[in-house]
């Protein structure tokens, strides 16, 4: 399993480089620079911001020197947002993000995994189709409807919690509930199949036709099977959740990561693109890597290969 | 007992499977006796024909405007109301739904397909080639969409077609990722290696055995997928790719009645009542389809 | 629904009108607060608290020059010799203001090393342009002279009469050179000294809090040399780029002051809070390009069609609803001493044989062309109303795309578009921030236009005689303008906001700068209601 993860990681990081390489190249012939704005600015001067942060160099030299700045560990300035490096604005914002992202995948799997096992062993009743349906509020609102409803309602009919901001656990109610409530969709649908892949399987007939407990087949065999699919949507789910919440972050004016990877490709701001792609390719790649593993150990039958 | 989640051998006879065309006409027969997902795919199939034939029908240009009326509540003649410009929305939403419907179903559909065929041979390979095919996934899917959408569009000028490759782009991966690893599990079991030991062709043992055991995840995972596309969708359009003024998909429509749900509510609730029904009727059927399509679920 | 906050919760704005804490909503997060690189509204609106160029923002009106740096000045007969006498004043870190900080300001944004954005504004200083584009070398030769400490003498290219009022662009401000000495030097682009660490500045207020993407605050600084004349406390600038968010957080009582509203919700508000909803005239010209190189724009009897066509009456009452004024002319009105011109009609009739003489009777036979957008939802909705006027006047039909804003940037700048939507907001009040950029070449005409006589007028208004002649020479240039139409004025703008009654002494202002000094809350406290 060892020999397994090194090499994952092994392999991560030739992803990663190759990531690296292709998003400068798109970066590059992306039209548009980080410096052009409504005012037209003097070739003169435009040829001096250029050089001051490099771009009049050749691509290929470009990517030499951001390559070895990243390699050790340096992803360059914003071009766009005066001193502040890429690293610092990554830093400031993804402890938030990945507050945010956690409490809600955390309230979307406690409404989501519930509603799916109901929903399975109650198959074809009204306690499935009541289940599925609420859980499918999240997904048939979409963000930018859910998120201004319920600032509506909890925020200014209510006024129970405030509507925008980031300074503590009663702003975090709203943004996680939006968020929250999209994925519990995902996690209800997921287990719903899972459990019913599970419940008819012939072996859990054998064990009905033996007198077992019906709690004891769902609770003790069936579970751990059941869940596999939902798990495995976990890992993805945190990496989008973190990097794609730019919808919910702009609704709330949470100061999190989503906000970036929407705002520096719309400014052109190429270093912290790169930064973003980079730190998002990692993420993905640590998650898969998790997820083969808690696959494995979930089902015996597979190895490591 | 505990050891056998996740890996019990499906139940599928080597007759049936050889005999293709019965797996589909059992499950028709299966699908046909559940009444939500019935119920469900006449409800689409109307919402299907009311955008298709409804503009023909109705007196009522989608971009015709009144900006003297400006936006007005539901009445006798425009029973969905009409837009701040003074357009009527019940023509909207139809040609909206026209939009998203066709979005939603095509790039889900190339999704289905590409993200299936590949994740399934990933994982019946296995191997280096695994390895690498999934690491290519992992390379795609961590590209920065954006900049990627505004190179496609710059580069090959804005299109309908452009706006399918963008989305299918994107939204097989995660098809594949989970088409793979549910290959993966099947793989080692007897029936597919009685398979590979009758000689069957490669092709064959992931198209006729492997494929059609994976069916229930993909399933769900392609409706959740039809709401994603169609909000991409309008993600596209903000991006200057897909509809294009004055026409609206209801993604569009849907944004555009959100800010102004307070006032005027019906530029929301009419879209949003389309777009959601919609889902539902999809998940039901989909949920209908995975359960006719699972070989046991008659034995219940 | 109740607009009143519950009476067990103290309302955010309540609380912060006690404390003299403004809270304003700000648009988006600035890009930086050093005055000579920035080149955005909500940068400016900060920078504005922070420091004081030469002459101040007046409270009520941008045309009076308010005493700021400089305690008085005089100028010579034809305003093109400027001396400035500056007051005892300080930096926040003690230093004295001196007169030979400005001069290394001003030296500082012209370096060409430092490629400050707006380094033209400083053009009419003598020789300003051309050491700024690196032909000379030698920075005293630029007309910028510290006599002594305290005065600074300016020589201008020309005669500049409203050069008080240019000097109030965050272009001009002073900056502490022993501050920008120590964090990089003068030209260095990523200079650490406007960071929240080391910021230093010489006005009313000085940076205490600067949280990215969630708020900047502001606090009264002791060391300000009118502190005395200072009623806030502070001021909290949230960054909010959703104008419904920001919509929300006023009606929660978390704002005092948001930046901007809904187009669609102005009737609504003006109706719910009568008392808030703030409509002010705003310096700004929204408007069609065409793009003369291609056809059928290259016939001036088609650009003059389409701008006859517009009922522009029907689109600002109907389309963008905040009381903007039809434009009849480019210069927006307001301009003191420049009538605004009235060549722009409403006049179908005229509209539809002109477009009949071009060749394109009823509109048969004209090409298809498009209208490009940057994407917005009110850049649309304009778009799709006069796609549609259009068509129901002349019988033509003309597409709309909508491109991400760096594309369209690129689109109108190399000329690849028929018709696009613009803007232009003046950087000073005076009609040669709206008439400059179309001359021949100049890098804000993006429509392919060029008039030999225009430019001539808008060389010889840089040395007229007298400020009657030089309006007179404005209109002139105007009016070749609004005849060769290649570009359509639309509307004028105004600035729509919500504003707390609690928010005092804050007034229309034609370039919304407003002194924040002169503000102040009154907190309703126990008026009952609330």
């Amino acid at each position: 399993m060892l020999k397994f993860i090194a090499l994952r990681l092994l392999q991560g990081v030739l992803v990663l480089l190759g990531i690296y390489a292709v998003t400068f190249v798109l970066v590059a012939a992306t039209p548009g620079s980080p410096f052009s704005s409504e005012r037209a600015i003097a070739p003169e001067i435009l040829a001096q911001i250029e050089a001051f942060y490099g771009y009049d160099k050749p691509l290929g030299e470009r990517f030499i020197t951001s390559l070895g700045n990243v390699l050790q560990g340096e992803f360059g300035p914003s071009a766009v947002y005066a001193n502040r490096t890429v690293t610092q604005i990554i830093g400031e914002s993804f402890p938030i993000s990945l507050t945010l992202g956690s409490i809600s995948l955390l309230l979307a799997l406690l409404l989501g995994i519930p509603a799916g096992i109901l929903a399975a062993v109650k198959r074809n009743t009204w306690l499935d189709y009541v289940p599925m349906s609420v859980s499918m509020a999240g997904i048939c609102l979409p963000t930018f409807v859910m998120g201004p409803l319920l600032a509506l309602v909890f925020g200014l009919i209510l006024q129970w919690l405030p509507v925008a901001g980031w300074y503590g656990p009663e702003f975090m109610i709203l943004p996680a509930t939006t968020l929250g409530l999209y994925y519990a969709a995902y996690f209800a649908r997921l287990t719903r199949g899972g459990m019913l892949e599970m419940l008819n399987q012939d072996w859990v007939r054998t064990a009905r036709a033996k007198g077992v407990k019906e709690s004891t087949i769902i609770w003790k065999h069936c579970l751990k099977g059941g869940l596999i699919p939902a798990i495995t949507f976990l890992g993805p789910a945190l990496a989008g959740i973190i990097s794609g919440s730019f919808v919910v972050e702009t609704i709330f004016q949470i100061p999190g990561l989503g906000q970036w990877f929407v705002r520096a490709a719309l400014n052109r701001d190429d270093f912290l693109v790169l930064g973003l792609t980079v730190l998002f390719a990692a993420m993905i790649v640590l998650m898969n890597l998790l997820v083969d593993i808690v696959q494995v150990a979930l089902n015996p039958r597979l190895k490591y290969d | 007992m505990t050891d056998l989640p996740g890996s019990a051998a499906p139940g599928i006879a080597e007759e049936e499977l050889v005999e293709g065309s019965s797996l589909w006409k059992d499950a028709w027969a299966r699908l046909k006796k559940n009444k939500v997902a019935v119920g469900s795919l006449v409800v689409f199939t109307f919402i299907c024909l009311f955008c298709v034939l409804g503009p023909f029908l109705s007196p009522y240009d989608s971009n015709a405007q009144n900006l003297f009326a400006g936006a007005e509540g539901p009445s006798a003649d425009h029973w969905f109301g009409t837009d701040t410009l003074g357009r009527d929305l019940m023509v909207r939403v139809m040609v909206g739904g026209r939009i998203s419907l066709m979005v939603g179903l095509v790039a889900t559909v190339v999704a289905l397909a590409i993200g299936v065929i590949y994740g399934a041979t990933a994982g019946y390979i296995g191997g280096k080639v695994d390895a690498s095919m999934m690491r290519f996934v992992d390379l795609l899917y961590a590209l920065p969409f954006t900049i990627f959408v505004i190179l496609l569009m710059v580069a090959f000028g804005r299109s309908m077609w452009l706006m399918f490759v963008a989305i299918g782009c994107v939204e097989w991966l995660s098809m594949a990722r989970i088409v793979r690893s549910g290959v993966l599990g099947l793989k080692k079991q007897e029936f597919v290696e009685a398979a590979v030991s009758l000689g069957y062709s490669h092709s064959r043992i992931i198209l006729r055995h492997l494929i059609p055991n994976v069916l229930g995840p993909v399933i769900v995972i392609a409706t959740l997928t039809v709401p994603a596309v169609m909000l991409l969708e309008a993600f596209l359009s903000f991006l200057g790719l897909g509809v294009q003024p004055p026409n609206a998909s209801w993604g569009v429509l849907i944004n555009e009645g959100q800010a102004n749900m307070e006032i005027y509510p019906w530029l929301l609730l009419f879209p949003a009542g389309f777009f959601a029904v919609t889902l539902f009727c999809l998940n039901f059927i989909g949920d209908g389809l995975r359960d006719a399509l699972d070989p046991k679920s008659a034995k219940d | 629904m109740t607009l009143v906050s519950c009476g067990d919760r103290i309302a955010e704005t309540e609380k912060a009108a006690k404390e003299g804490i403004l809270l304003i909503g700000n648009g988006s997060e600035p890009k930086g607060l050093d005055p000579h690189l920035v080149t955005g509204v909500p940068e400016s609106s900060i920078i504005g608290a922070l420091l004081e160029g030469l002459i101040a923002r007046h409270p009520t009106n941008d045309l009076e020059p308010e005493p700021g740096m400089a305690e008085r000045w005089e100028h010579n007969e034809d305003y093109s010799v400027w001396a400035f006498h500056l007051r005892d004043a300080r930096w926040s870190n003690g230093d004295p203001v001196l007169a030979s900080d400005f001069v290394y300001s001003w030296q500082r944004i012209l370096s060409p090393a430092l490629g400050a954005e707006y380094a033209p504004m400083l053009y009419v200083i003598q020789n300003a342009e051309a050491y700024n584009l690196g032909e000379i070398d030698d920075f005293s030769q630029v007309g910028v002279k510290a006599l002594d400490d305290k005065t600074l003498q300016v020589t201008l290219q020309g005669s500049t009469p409203h050069f008080l009022s240019m000097i109030k662009h965050t272009s001009y401000f002073p900056v502490n050179p022993r501050v920008v000495e120590e964090h990089g030097g003068m030209t260095d682009r990523q200079s650490g000294w406007s960071t929240l660490e080391n910021y230093v500045g010489n006005g009313p207020f000085r940076l205490k809090q600067w949280v990215t993407n969630q708020v900047i605050e502001v606090e009264r600084n002791p060391s300000y040399w009118d502190a005395g004349t200072v009623r806030l406390n502070g001021i909290r600038f949230y960054p909010i780029d959703n104008a419904n968010t920001e919509e929300t957080m006023f009606r929660n009582d978390r704002l005092h002051m948001t930046n901007t509203v809904n187009p669609d919700k102005i009737a609504y508000f003006q109706e719910i809070m009568p008392d808030k909803m703030t409509i002010s005239p705003y310096l700004g010209t929204y408007f069609y390009r065409l793009n003369v190189t291609r056809e059928p724009f290259t016939d001036v009897r088609v650009r003059r069609a389409l701008a006859l066509a517009l009922d522009r009456q029907l689109i600002v009452e109907r389309v963008t609803k905040g009381g903007q004024a039809p434009a009849t002319g480019f210069v927006p009105d307001g301009v003191p001493g420049y009538g605004a011109s009235t060549a722009v009609q409403y006049d179908p009739d005229e509209a539809r044989r002109l477009l009949a003489e071009a060749g394109y009777p009823g509109g048969e036979g004209f090409p298809r062309a498009e209208i490009m957008i940057n994407t917005s939802e009110a850049h649309r909705k304009i778009a799709e109303a006069i796609q549609a006027l259009w068509r129901e006047e002349l019988g033509i039909d003309v597409g709309i795309y909508n491109q991400e804003w760096k594309v369209y940037l690129d689109s109108q700048t190399n000329l690849d578009y028929d018709i696009s939507r613009s803007a232009w907001i003046g950087d000073f009040v005076y009609p040669s921030t709206f008439t400059d950029m179309f001359t021949t070449g100049n890098g804000n005409n993006d429509t392919g236009w060029s008039n030999p006589r225009y430019d001539q007028l808008v060389a010889r208004s840089r040395v007229a005689e007298s400020e009657a002649d030089r309006m007179a020479i404005f209109h002139e240039a105007e009016d070749i303008l609004l005849d060769e139409m290649p570009v359509i004025p639309i509307y004028w703008y105004t600035r729509v906001y919500l504003k707390d009654p609690r928010v005092k002494g804050w007034y229309p202002k034609l370039l919304d700068a407003h002194p924040y000094k002169y503000v102040w809350l009154e907190p309703n406290d126990d008026t009952g209601e609330e």
